[in-house]
């Protein structure tokens, strides 16, 4: 987190248990043993505003640079697909619908376009090294750990796959 | 005990480590979700959000956690320059709020019933308590945003949450026919770790939403860690991240 010379004012937030919630615990469970609470109902947590020098995000347009894009593979069946533009089914993404239009041109899949999208997300733009020099950056790289849990934004990929697959269905040969 | 339901569109994973854990406990929270998705899905149309967007009801008539949500979506919109807003094209849509919110109320559930160690995951997004079956702090795992079978950080975390917000936008043999060397300039997935989920997840959402300016946004908050890949598999990680990345 940011070392700030400034003060950031601190705020206790209280987080609204749903009304749901509060009717259900008035039945505890049959077998579970009955603690007693050490800590208040209602979890707090401190939420911090956001610092007094507010960081607006930039509108200026960052050119394209030079670098060349990661290699990708090259597709392992040229002229799979008949040229044209395909459009794939709205797909239940659960905050929204995704659908995808793909084109090809020359036997290739050269776009894919969003018809419809969960979120209006502005263009993003390069992070401004200026701004916050300390944050560092790193090439992703596959582990191998043992995991628990997964994190991800599984659902508008999985609405995206399926939107495009069977698009592309439509242009197989 | 661990068991997974799909519902609200979803996959949705309880897990409780503590021996007392009760099947009651799953009901309850399962239940907790339906109920949620009942009142607050915009794919229902005899939900409570769609009686509003269809102006049937009006919100000082809506029940109590619908008026909650309004508010809190309300404090999110300005705690977050207006990134975050539940209303789209005339539509309200407060998914990107009820979601973490409704995780953290499971939680509250189990807390209140005397459990230590367990998590709720819905869609990616975690409130981890206590220890996993190991005694350790909870091992989380970044989805690659570009091969969904891998990961791309493991953490270990334990009493917060964990949300990660992204699409899907590049695959392979995707060429620009216009410029074929042209970097996508782009984020595909900003992963959140805060004091609960509910604060993780409305922070990912309204990060996601300013591109590449949301891990300097999430930077700026103190008590939050975040995780930004971008369409060519760079990462950008807060100062602070390093403290909840498994070291094992």
């Amino acid at each position: 987190m940011a070392s700030s010379p400034q003060t950031i004012p601190t705020v206790q937030s209280i987080v609204p248990i749903s009304q749901k919630i509060t009717a259900a615990t008035a039945k505890p469970a049959i077998s579970v043993p009955q603690l007693t609470p050490t800590t208040p109902l209602l979890a707090t947590n401190t939420l911090v505003q956001p610092s007094a020098t507010p960081i607006p995000p930039t509108n200026t347009p960052i050119p394209p640079t030079e670098t060349p894009i990661p290699p990708t593979e090259t597709p392992q069946n040229q002229g799979q697909y008949k040229n044209g533009v395909y459009t794939g089914p709205s797909v239940d993404a659960f905050y929204g619908m995704v659908q995808v239009q793909a084109t090809v041109q020359d036997g290739k899949l050269t776009d894919v376009q969003f018809l419809d999208y969960p979120h209006d997300r502005r263009t993003s733009q390069e992070i401004n090294a200026q701004a916050m020099p300390w944050l560092t950056q790193e090439a992703i790289q596959a582990q191998s750990a043992y995991i628990n849990i997964i994190s991800g934004a599984t659902l508008t990929s999985q609405a995206f796959a399926q939107s495009l697959y069977t698009a592309l269905n439509q242009a197989a040969n | 005990m661990k068991e997974t339901r799909l519902m609200m569109g979803m996959p949705i994973t309880l897990e409780i480590v503590d021996a007392s854990a009760a099947k009651e406990a799953f009901t309850a929270v399962f239940d907790y979700f339906q109920y949620v998705d009942e009142t607050f899905s915009t794919y229902k149309d005899t939900s409570e959000i769609m009686q509003i967007n269809r102006h049937e009801l009006a919100l000082e008539n809506a029940s109590e956690d619908m008026q909650t949500i309004f508010a809190l979506a309300e404090q999110t919109r300005q705690d977050t320059y207006g990134y975050f807003d539940i209303r789209h094209n005339g539509t309200i849509d407060p998914s990107g709020i009820v979601k973490g919110w409704a995780i953290y109320n499971a939680a509250e559930l189990l807390h209140r019933w005397g459990y230590q160690n367990f998590y709720v995951e819905a869609g990616g997004d975690i409130e981890a308590v206590g220890k996993n079956d190991q005694g350790q702090d909870w091992r989380v795992g970044i989805r690659n945003p570009f091969n969904l079978h891998e990961i791309v950080k493991v953490l270990s975390v334990s009493n917060c949450g964990v949300a990660t917000s992204g699409s899907y936008i590049r695959g392979q043999h995707i060429y620009n026919p216009k410029n074929e060397s042209a970097p996508i300039q782009d984020v595909v997935s900003i992963t959140v770790i805060g004091p609960n989920i509910y604060e993780a997840d409305r922070f990912a959402t309204a990060a996601f939403a300013m591109g590449g300016d949301g891990i300097r946004f999430i930077e700026s908050l103190r008590g939050f860690e975040g995780y930004q890949i971008d369409a060519q598999g760079i990462a950008t990680l807060t100062s602070g991240f390093h403290k909840v990345v498994c070291s094992d």
